[in-house]
C-alpha cells in the first residue's frame, strides 16, 4: 500500500496571498454594490421585465449550483466507487462543491425581488412546490458533503468515510435531478415541458463541476508547484471527455425529440435555426465550444495540463451560453395559449421577447462566482485540503 | 355552632364560587367562539360548495374593444407608465387568427383561477394561494418576489410589479417587489358585486361576460356551461380552468 500523503494549507508568502484576496475582492464588492443598486430601486433597473423574469443573475446562479453537484463527482468517485487515485484530492472536490452551492445560492436569494424578505423564504416552506423543495435539498447537500468532508479531515472518523459519501452522493442525485425536473415539469413553456432535463442535467452538471474542479486544482497547483502526475491528468481528461461527451448526447437527443414531436416542432426551430441569439448560443456556444471543441482537445492521445485546462475554460464558457439559452431562450420563445392561432396582445402574446442584461446582473452574477473563489481560498490557507504532490511518489494510485 | 356552620359555609361557598367563576372565565370564551362560528361559519363566507367560475362569449366580443381592461385597470389601481414591458397587466384582449380558416377571435385572457393552479404548486412560501371558493390569490406579506409562480403560469397571467405604487385603492393592496394577478375581484365577490371587468362588459352593452357560480345549477353560467360548448384555454394541461370560453 502506497503511504499516505501529507496535505498542506495554502501556502506563499504572506502579502501573494493578500494580493490574492485582495483581487477576488473586487468581484465581491462589485456584486455587493449591483445588489444594494437592484435592491434600492427595484428590479426596474434590470434588463427583465414581465416577460423575461429571471435574467443574468439565473443564468450564473443556476450555472454554479449545477456546477455545485458535479464538482462532488470526483470525491463520490474514490469514497463510494473506490477509485483511489482521486483519493488525495477527494477534500478538495469537496470544497469547490460547497463552494459553488454557496456562490449560486448567494446569488439566488440576492436576486429575489422582495430579498429583504429572505426569512420569510427559509422559515415558510411550500411542501407542493418543488421550488421549495429544493431549498430542503441544498441544505441536506451542504449538511451532507459537510460531514463527509469533516470525515475526510479527521482521522478518527476515516472509518465511516464510505457511509457518508454514499449518502452526500444519493443527495447529490436528488438535488440535481430536482434541478432538472424544475424545468422539466414546466409545462407551461414550450422549451422545457420534456423530463429529459433530468438526465440532462445529471451530464451538465458533471462536465461543468469537473471542468471547475480541475481549473481549481490546477491552479492551486500552479501557485504553489505541486506537482501533478500524468496518471491523474489522463483520468481527469478521460472523466471530463466521458461528461462532455454525455452532454453532448443528452442535448443533441433533447433537441431532436422536440423537432420530431409535431406540437414542439416550432420551439426546435426556433432554436436551432431562427432563435437569433439563442440560436447562435446553441451551436456556437453550447455545442461548438462547450462539447466539440474540448472533447477534441480531451481526445488527443497526449493528455496535457494545456489542454485540459483549455477544455475545462471551454466547458465553462459553453456552460455559461447554455443556461442563457435554456433560461432566457426558454422564457424568450412566447408561450402558446391557443395552439394553431397566430396570437397578438398588448401583453406581447405571439412575440419573441427580446432581452438585454443589465450591467448591475452581471456584476451580481459574477459576484457569486467571486464569492466560491473566495471560499476556496480561504478554507484551502485554513485547512490542509490538497497533497503536497500529485505525482506518484507521494499519493497512491489505483 | 353556627360559627363553624359559618366558616364550613364559608370554605365550601368560596370553593364553589371559584370554581364557578374559573370554569365560566375558562368556558365563556369558547362559548363565544362557538356562538360566533354559528353566526357565520368560515364555511359561509367562502365555501367550498361554491367555484367562482367566467363564461366568455367570443362571438359578442368584439375586437378593438378594451371596456373590461379599462375597468380592471381602474378597480384595481394600475396605472400606465408608459413602460409596458414591465407594467402588471391583469387582463389583457388576445387578437387571434386561425392559421388554417382564418377565422378572427378577440378574447379577454386573465387568471384562469385553475382548480390545479401551477402557480400555487410552484410557490416556495404558499404566498400563491387558492381559496375553497377557487380564487387564486397571492398574499402579498410572504411573497419573495421569486418570480416562480410568472415561470409556472402557462396562461402568462401573473405579473411582478417594478416600480413603486402609489395612490392604492385600499381594497387592492399592492407592492413593488410581489407577484400579482386578476383576483376576480375577490373584494367584490365578497359583497356580492360583480368583478369589475363583467360589470364594465355589461354596462357598455355588450354582455360577452358572465360570472358567476359553476357549482349552482340555477345560475346562469353554469346553464350556459351545461347548453352550449364552452372551452377551456390549454385544456390540454387538465388544470381545470374555472374561466370557460364560448365560441372559440
Amino acid at each position: 500500500m502506497a503511504e499516505s500523503p501529507i496535505y498542506r494549507e495554502l501556502g506563499g508568502t504572506g502579502r501573494r496571498y493578500w494580493k490574492l484576496l485582495a483581487l477576488l475582492a473586487v468581484p465581491l464588492a462589485l456584486g455587493a454594490v449591483a445588489y444594494f443598486y437592484i435592491e434600492h430601486y427595484g428590479h426596474i433597473v434590470t434588463g427583465m421585465d414581465n416577460q423575461i423574469v429571471w435574467g443574468m443573475p439565473h443564468v450564473f446562479a443556476v450555472f454554479l449550483v449545477v456546477a455545485a453537484t458535479g464538482a462532488l463527482n470526483i470525491a463520490i468517485a474514490a469514497s463510494v466507487f473506490g477509485k483511489t487515485a482521486y483519493r488525495p484530492v477527494a477534500p478538495l472536490s469537496a470544497l469547490v462543491s460547497l463552494a459553488l452551492l454557496a456562490g449560486g445560492l448567494a446569488v439566488l436569494m440576492l436576486d429575489l425581488a422582495r430579498s429583504d424578505r429572505m426569512i420569510v423564504a427559509i422559515t415558510r416552506l411550500n411542501s407542493q412546490s418543488l421550488f421549495a423543495l429544493r431549498v430542503i435539498l441544498y441544505d441536506g447537500f451542504m449538511a451532507s458533503v459537510g460531514i463527509y468532508l469533516w470525515f475526510l479531515l479527521e482521522r478518527r472518523m476515516n472509518r465511516y468515510i464510505k457511509p457518508a459519501a454514499i449518502l452526500a452522493f444519493l443527495w447529490q442525485l436528488l438535488l440535481i435531478t430536482g434541478t432538472g425536473l424544475e424545468f422539466g415539469f414546466n409545462v407551461g413553456r414550450e422549451v422545457y415541458d420534456s423530463v429529459l432535463y433530468a438526465p440532462m442535467f445529471i451530464a451538465f452538471s458533471s462536465a461543468y463541476g469537473t471542468a471547475v474542479f480541475v481549473l481549481i486544482l490546477f491552479a492551486v497547483c500552479g501557485w504553489e508547484e505541486r506537482p501533478v502526475s500524468g496518471e491523474l491528468l489522463r483520468r481527469l481528461r478521460n472523466l471530463l471527455g466521458i461528461f462532455v461527451g454525455a452532454s453532448l448526447f443528452f442535448a443533441v437527443l433533447f433537441l431532436y425529440s422536440k423537432y420530431e414531436l409535431a406540437r414542439s416542432r416550432e420551439v426546435a426551430r426556433f432554436l436551432l435555426f431562427d432563435g437569433g441569439v439563442y440560436t447562435a448560443l446553441l451551436w456556437l456556444g453550447q455545442l461548438a465550444i462547450g462539447g466539440i471543441a474540448p472533447l477534441a482537445l480531451l481526445l488527443r492521445a497526449q493528455a496535457s495540463r494545456a489542454a485540459v485546462t483549455a477544455a475545462c475554460v471551454l466547458v465553462i464558457l459553453g456552460g455559461l451560453a447554455q443556461m442563457y439559452v435554456t433560461l432566457i431562450g426558454g422564457q424568450a420563445y412566447p408561450q402558446i395559449l391557443f395552439p394553431g392561432m397566430i396570437e397578438s396582445s398588448s401583453f406581447f402574446d405571439g412575440e419573441i421577447h427580446p432581452y438585454t442584461p443589465s450591467v448591475p446582473e452581471v456584476l451580481l452574477g459574477l459576484g457569486g462566482a467571486g464569492l466560491t473563489a473566495a471560499i476556496v481560498a480561504v478554507a484551502l490557507r485554513a485547512l490542509a485540503l490538497l497533497p503536497e504532490r500529485l505525482d506518484p511518489t507521494a499519493g497512491p494510485q489505483a | 355552632m353556627n360559627a363553624d356552620a359559618n366558616r364550613g359555609l364559608g370554605r365550601r361557598g368560596f370553593l364553589a364560587i371559584s370554581a364557578a367563576t374559573l370554569g365560566g372565565v375558562m368556558l365563556a370564551p369558547g362559548i363565544r367562539l362557538i356562538e360566533i362560528a354559528a353566526a357565520r361559519a368560515p364555511e359561509q363566507a367562502v365555501s367550498r360548495r361554491v367555484r367562482w367560475g367566467l363564461l366568455i362569449d367570443t362571438n359578442i366580443c368584439t375586437p378593438g374593444c378594451d371596456d373590461c381592461v379599462k375597468a380592471c385597470a381602474t378597480e384595481n389601481g394600475i396605472k400606465d407608465t408608459g413602460r409596458p414591458r414591465t407594467d402588471p397587466q391583469w387582463i389583457r384582449k388576445l387578437e387571434l387568427n386561425d392559421r388554417r380558416s382564418g377565422r378572427t377571435h378577440s378574447v379577454p385572457v386573465m387568471c384562469q383561477h385553475c382548480e390545479h393552479p401551477p402557480c400555487v404548486d410552484v410557490c416556495p412560501t404558499g404566498a400563491s394561494f387558492k381559496r375553497a371558493d377557487g380564487i387564486v390569490l397571492v398574499d402579498k406579506h410572504i411573497c419573495i418576489g421569486c418570480r416562480y409562480c410568472m415561470m409556472a403560469c402557462p396562461y402568462k397571467a401573473r405579473s411582478i410589479v417594478f416600480e413603486d405604487v402609489t395612490d392604492q385603492n385600499p381594497d387592492v393592496p399592492r407592492g413593488k417587489g410581489t407577484a400579482e394577478g386578476c383576483t376576480l375581484c375577490v373584494h367584490r365577490v365578497d359583497r356580492d358585486r360583480q368583478p369589475a371587468c363583467v360589470e364594465a362588459c355589461a354596462k357598455a352593452g355588450h354582455n360577452a361576460m358572465i360570472f358567476g357560480d359553476l357549482n349552482d345549477p340555477l345560475s346562469e353560467i353554469a346553464q350556459r356551461v351545461a347548453k352550449y360548448a364552452s372551452t377551456q384555454i390549454r385544456a390540454d394541461l387538465r388544470l381545470n380552468p374555472g374561466v370557460r370560453y364560448q365560441g372559440l
